[in-house]
């Protein structure tokens, strides 16, 4: 869906957005339902253990309906332009990397390499200003928790073969 | 006066060296937290919690309370220096916080803006000395359906005062309370809502919601801006403080009025945003100034200031006389309660005198050592502004991680923590309130478990929420709160007839 108006820009329908999240609501206090009924959300010497989240998800289904139609009745207006969402995207999408990548290489090594990214992506610095923030942080970051507060945090090959 | 010989056994506490350095600590890193978009009073806690769990209880909460007394402060440098609220509750502070920046009056605006933090603060922390352990006193009678009734009192207020849709605010809860029931069911050993997922078996913890729900979401929300800081520079001299404290009594009334409202609102869940903007409008209608307000009117800083303060520092009186937090932040520090072993509620005032004193005496001293930190460092924190965002987004997102990651180190919560982050932007930008849903993860297991017990004792008949006067008053007052839009009305039109007629 997209604006009508060719003087403003484009970008996501807050119509149509609010109707898919009332659709995503709907769907998982469906499954909510459907999960304490299965188990069982009646009275057997007292509450059933889906007695009260049984009772929940209907709210929660009323409520999204609600939404839904309220969301319908909406008038067109754009919720966020497509190059704000690009925008969002140019950080959501390295923090899903990132987010996956601390399993395989650590954490350290992983921060060290979203910092120096972001600063070459969005940055003017120096070529040596990221190098060097990507190692002081990380390091900084060790010797806090591994050393100071004693708390482990995810490594990986690097810190193997450092012997930590 | 046994409060008062309470309190000062409670000084004693907290003036040992090493709480002392946490209280500096807190409000250090606070003010950070409170000056960095992205990181807020409630991720902060959440981020710093688990390195508190092998702390003593009482001095891991004057940290983490200090932490809160920081992010209220802090919010307003960014107010009145970039007109960038660096919190929610700073907003109101904007509206004649940067005219005064602009027209090179910003040392008195943030000197007139910490004078009324603390001022609200200190109402706020006399209310809760004389009146928390009234409440606790009066709570020990409370069986588990007051108990319930107390919850859901919290939450209809959360319904009927709320700006947004009211079904919104619903669904919220709704979510919220679906995602404390996630797991183990403790009372009857079922596993609930997991779908077959083995990582969602000991449940979802509100730390790594708290911290995708505000870190992440706020980061995303921020650079869709397409941020660019463009500041105002201050420095204050001890003339200025002066100069400005001298004109601070004249605006007393405006001090009372905010200081009564955000107390209020911050008893009740409205908190701290409400309670600015209340204060801003209060004081708008009536001070002599009114009309001026906008432009740079110092009375404009002072009011939502002294409100949200008040309403921050008194949201900590529900949580603990009787465990249900007024705040996102003090739902934080309510699950740190849980984490450290202690059972929030009234008998936190019998069983644990040094840690409830102690707390209270922090929250003196705490303030105290805010305002002396903001008014000399200034400079120092509107500096951190003037870091490239292109540093500071990644360093905020490597510290949520790594918090959400120490919650359980494991790092599946790592990746909840970002779906939470999608979650939280999804909401904020469809106009879903984030607080009773942060307010429902905390308190689901303890509503849900009263609400059991009740049914329980009475066979399953909801009768029981009405069965005395205490339990039924409580749910009656619930009730006007999840009306209150439909009875505010109703009384307006009713005031309205006999005057047409």
């Amino acid at each position: 869906m997209s604006v009508e108006h060719p003087e403003q820009e484009r970008g996501l329908s807050r119509r149509a957005t609010e109707c898919v999240v009332a659709l995503v609501l709907i769907g998982l206090a469906c499954a909510a339902l459907w999960d304490n009924y299965s188990r069982g959300a009646g009275w057997q010497g007292g509450p059933q253990s889906g007695f009260f989240p049984a009772r929940i998800a209907w709210l929660l289904l009323a409520a999204s309906v609600v939404i839904f139609i309220n969301g319908w009745r909406r008038a067109e207006e754009t919720l966020v332009t497509w190059t704000q969402l690009a925008q969002v995207m140019k950080v959501f999408l390295p923090l899903i990397v990132y987010v996956f990548a601390i399993g395989y290489v650590g954490i350290y090594v992983a921060s060290g390499l979203l910092i120096a990214s972001f600063m070459i992506a969005f940055g003017s610095f120096r070529w040596w200003n990221p190098i060097l923030a990507a190692v002081i942080i990380p390091v900084a970051t060790f010797w806090i928790f591994e050393m100071q507060f004693q708390v482990p945090l995810p490594k990986g090959p690097l810190e193997a073969w450092l012997g930590y | 006066m046994e409060n008062i010989g309470f309190l000062l056994h409670g000084f004693d506490v907290a003036l040992s060296w090493h709480n002392v350095a946490y209280m500096f600590i807190g409000v250090l890193l606070g003010i950070f937290v409170g000056v960095l978009p992205g990181l807020g009073g409630p991720n902060g806690v959440a981020i710093l919690l688990p390195l508190t769990f092998g702390m003593d209880p009482t001095s891991a909460i004057i940290l983490l309370s200090s932490i809160y007394w920081g992010a209220l402060f802090g919010g307003a440098i960014t107010s009145v220096l970039f007109n960038i609220p660096g919190e929610p509750w700073s907003v109101a502070t904007t509206f004649d916080g940067y005219p005064m920046a602009q027209q090179g009056k910003a040392g008195e605006a943030l000197t007139a803006a910490f004078t009324a933090s603390f001022f609200g603060a200190i109402c706020g922390v006399i209310l809760i000395t004389f009146l928390a352990p009234l409440v606790a006193k009066f709570a020990l009678r409370f069986g588990p359906a007051e108990f319930f009734a107390v919850y859901f009192l919290t939450f209809c207020s959360f319904v009927g005062m709320g700006k947004e849709e009211r079904a919104k605010i619903v669904a919220s809860l709704a979510i919220g309370f679906l995602l404390a029931g996630m797991g183990l069911d403790t009372i009857s050993g079922a596993i609930r809502m997991t779908f077959g997922a083995q990582e969602l078996m000991s449940g979802i913890d509100f730390l790594v919601v708290v911290i995708g729900l505000f870190g992440i979401s706020e980061i995303l929300l921020t650079i869709e801006e397409g941020l660019e800081f463009k500041g105002k520079h201050a420095r204050i001299d001890l003339m200025v403080v002066f100069r400005t404290w001298a004109q601070v009594p004249r605006y007393f009334m405006t001090l009372a009025r905010s200081a009564f409202a955000g107390i209020w609102l911050g008893v009740t869940p409205g908190g701290a945003v409400a309670a600015s903007f209340m204060g801003y409008g209060l004081a708008k209608r009536f001070s002599k100034n009114g009309k001026n307000f906008g432009s740079g009117e110092i009375e404009g800083v002072v009011a939502p200031e002294t409100a949200a303060h008040a309403a921050g520092t008194s949201a900590l009186l529900p949580m603990l006389s009787l465990g249900v937090p007024g705040s996102p932040t003090a739902a934080v520090l309510l699950g740190g309660l849980l984490i450290w072993g202690l059972q929030p509620g009234p008998l936190l005032f019998v069983e644990q005198k040094d840690f409830v004193w102690g707390l209270i005496a922090s929250m003196y001293l705490g303030n105290l050592v805010g305002l002396l930190i903001v008014l000399t460092c200034v400079p120092l924190f509107a500096a951190i502004l003037r870091i490239p965002f292109s540093i500071i987004a990644p360093i905020i997102l490597v510290i949520c991680a790594i918090g959400a990651y120490t919650v359980h180190n494991s790092s599946f919560d790592v990746v909840l923590m970002m779906v939470f982050g999608v979650v939280g932007y999804a909401m904020k930008k469809t106009g879903y309130p984030l607080a009773p849903m942060v307010l429902a993860i905390v308190l689901g297991d303890k509503a849900e478990e009263a609400f059991r017990q009740s049914l329980l004792a009475s066979g399953g008949k909801l009768g029981i929420f009405f069965s005395n006067g205490l339990v039924g008053t409580i749910m009656v007052l619930g009730l006007i709160a999840l009306f209150w839009g439909v009875i505010a009305k109703g009384w307006s039109r009713l005031r309205r007839v006999p005057h047409a007629a």
